[in-house]
């Protein structure tokens, strides 16, 4: 195998990461190409997890008992960690969530609710993509059917890229809140925030970015993004499931309203009104997912003892040399750009008129691991006048060798249905 | 599961293509964007004609075929037999093992004794099935509420 150059040292990782051992369907070694669905979990994720169960399991911020302030200390510890792996200037800016949608709704019911000059109301826009995950479209449709809102959006290049040539029509004075997603889970695009940020403050919009897939995968600062509000999830990025963040822009969480009502999100509560905590536990209502935000803690510390720049290094190796080999494959076409550039690890392609889910059922037989289907971004299949891709996507611990794999098995696929 | 006969429904499907019907629906997969409009034309109590377009994996294509090729010509009563036993198979994650009798019923349709063992496919297999059923009762006026069903 040719030398690339950039990789991470897979074979040390991988002995973290026991499931990528795992033998599938009698004997066939387990190629797992679905990371943009989800991860898998570092023996030390998994460790703390256990851990915290076995030790300090306790309700967080109520009793005063050893394990209560164990868990909560573990508990506000993750929050640390989250906030210093975003660069977030106040560990405050950091609400845990239950994943990236839940962040999402969060924010859309939270502009819904909101006094001015936050207010989406009928007579303002919401603006949003065509290449969003069905969690950055479906929150705002809801928001807009019920304020009158109007949701506008950016169209798709032929080349899998934003079409902001109408930008200054798209996010006028009218627009409150632009949401994008900073790295497509269907195309793999890497957007150009710098250009939409800078146009939606001229006009003193609001911006939220889904980071759910660039979150694992590249440095995120959420200072230099110069958002307000961004949400990813963690069990993309080596955490468990059931977690996910908000960061938001601490004068914003002051003014916004909270949305659920419950325990740990007040003050004072008496029959008539209530006061509220301050953000972040105001919009943490009821005991919150502690021991997935314990873990959540555990990977990104994993992942910072690997190092983001690292791993988006080796991750565009991958990349380029996956896009590479697949362009090989007779009939294979790549939904999305066609090189590595401007570009992450999820990498989306039809094969000749033979479906994804044939694609996919053919390639598992052989213990590949990918995802097939719509991936929650709909729109972007009708875009291309396609049914479905099938996707496969690549992590820190993904190798040269799981490319070759996958392209043996499309071969296989080929002379299976041709 | 790509037993030859699914392979070959799929490779040369019997049917296909749109043609006058009593009743027309549109049948869709959310989990994976299959996708079917068929129609249903009677003649009293006899299937005169399934006919259908869709696009999807070849699991729910070859399924259309075979419905195709199984009902069009048969009494209601016995398509209906036909449909429920279909269905029970799918149903059975792999432990049902057809028997003669079965396979007396369920003819071409016993090849897909095999992709009730995936649940992530059953779907797929029984999108016509559902949309032959749904149309049929609309032909007969019957009221329905799986009509017009639209895409998660």
């Amino acid at each position: 195998m040719t030398h690339i150059p950039g990789l991470l040292d897979t074979e040390a990782i991988r002995k973290d990461f026991p499931i990528l051992d795992r033998v599938v369907h009698d004997g066939k070694k387990l190629v797992y190409l679905d990371n943009a669905a989800t991860s898998q979990k570092p023996r030390q994720v998994l460790d703390v997890l256990a851990e915290y169960y076995e030790r300090h399991n306790a309700n967080v911020h109520r009793g005063v008992h050893v394990l209560a302030e164990e868990a909560t200390a573990l508990y506000e510890g993750a929050r640390d960690k989250i906030a210093a792996f975003v660069n977030a200037p106040s560990r405050d800016e950091v609400i845990f969530t239950k994943n990236a949608s839940e962040s999402l709704n969060l924010v859309a019911n939270m502009l819904g609710l909101a006094d001015e000059p936050y207010r989406v109301d009928h007579d303002t826009e919401i603006v949003i993509t065509e290449m969003e995950h069905h969690s950055n479209i479906v929150p705002w449709q809801l928001l807009a059917q019920r304020t009158g809102a109007k949701l506008k959006w950016f169209g798709l290049t032929d080349d899998g890229r934003l079409d902001l040539s109408n930008i200054e029509e798209i996010i006028t004075e009218k627009t409150k809140v632009v949401s994008f997603v900073l790295v497509s889970n269907i195309l793999g695009t890497v957007n150009p925030v710098e250009a939409i940020v800078r146009r939606a403050q001229e006009v003193g919009a609001l911006v939220v970015i889904d980071a759910s897939q660039a979150a694992p995968h590249m440095p995120l600062d959420v200072q230099s993004l110069q958002a307000d509000f961004v949400a990813f999830t963690g069990h993309k990025m080596c955490g468990p499931d059931g977690i996910g963040v908000l960061w938001g822009r601490q004068e914003l969480l002051e003014d916004l309203p909270p949305f659920l009502g419950g325990g740990e999100m007040i003050e004072t509560v008496s029959m008539h009104s209530s006061t509220y905590a301050p953000a972040p536990h105001k919009f943490e209502a009821g005991t919150p997912p502690i021991a997935q935000a314990v873990g959540l803690g555990a990977a990104v510390d994993y992942l910072t003892s690997i190092g983001m720049e690292k791993i988006a290094r080796h991750e565009h190796a991958i990349t380029q040399y996956a896009i590479q080999r697949l362009q090989e494959v007779p009939g294979l076409k790549l939904i999305g750009p066609t090189t590595a550039e401007d570009r992450g690890a999820a990498i989306s392609f039809t094969l000749g008129d033979i479906h994804p889910h044939d694609v996919g059922q053919v390639l598992d037989e052989q213990g590949i691991a990918v995802r097939v289907g719509h991936h929650c971004a709909r729109p972007v299949c009708l875009r291309y006048g396609i049914p479905a891709t099938t996707r496969a996507s690549f992590y820190l611990y993904s190798t040269p060798g799981e490319v070759d794999a996958l392209v043996e098995g499309l071969e296989h696929v080929r002379n299976f249905f041709g | 599961m790509y037993q030859d006969v699914i392979l070959d429904h799929y490779k040369h499907p019997h049917g296909r293509g749109l043609r006058p019907g009593d009743a027309e629906v549109h049948h869709v997969n959310p989990t994976c964007g299959d996708e079917i409009t068929l129609r249903v034309r009677l003649s009293g109590e006899t299937i005169e004609d399934v006919s259908y377009e869709g696009q999807g994996c070849s699991i729910s294509q070859a399924s259309a075929s075979v419905l195709n090729e199984l009902l069009v010509g048969k009494e209601l009563g016995d398509a209906r037999r036909i449909q429920e036993t279909f269905l029970e198979l799918m149903q059975s994650k792999g432990r049902i093992e057809p028997d003669d009798a079965m396979e007396e019923v369920l003819e071409d349709a016993v090849a897909f004794a095999g992709v009730s063992k995936y649940p992530a496919r059953v779907k797929c297999a029984l999108l016509s099935w559902m949309a032959w059923k749904d149309a049929t009762a609309q032909a007969l006026g019957e009221s329905t509420d799986e009509t017009a069903r639209k895409s998660a």
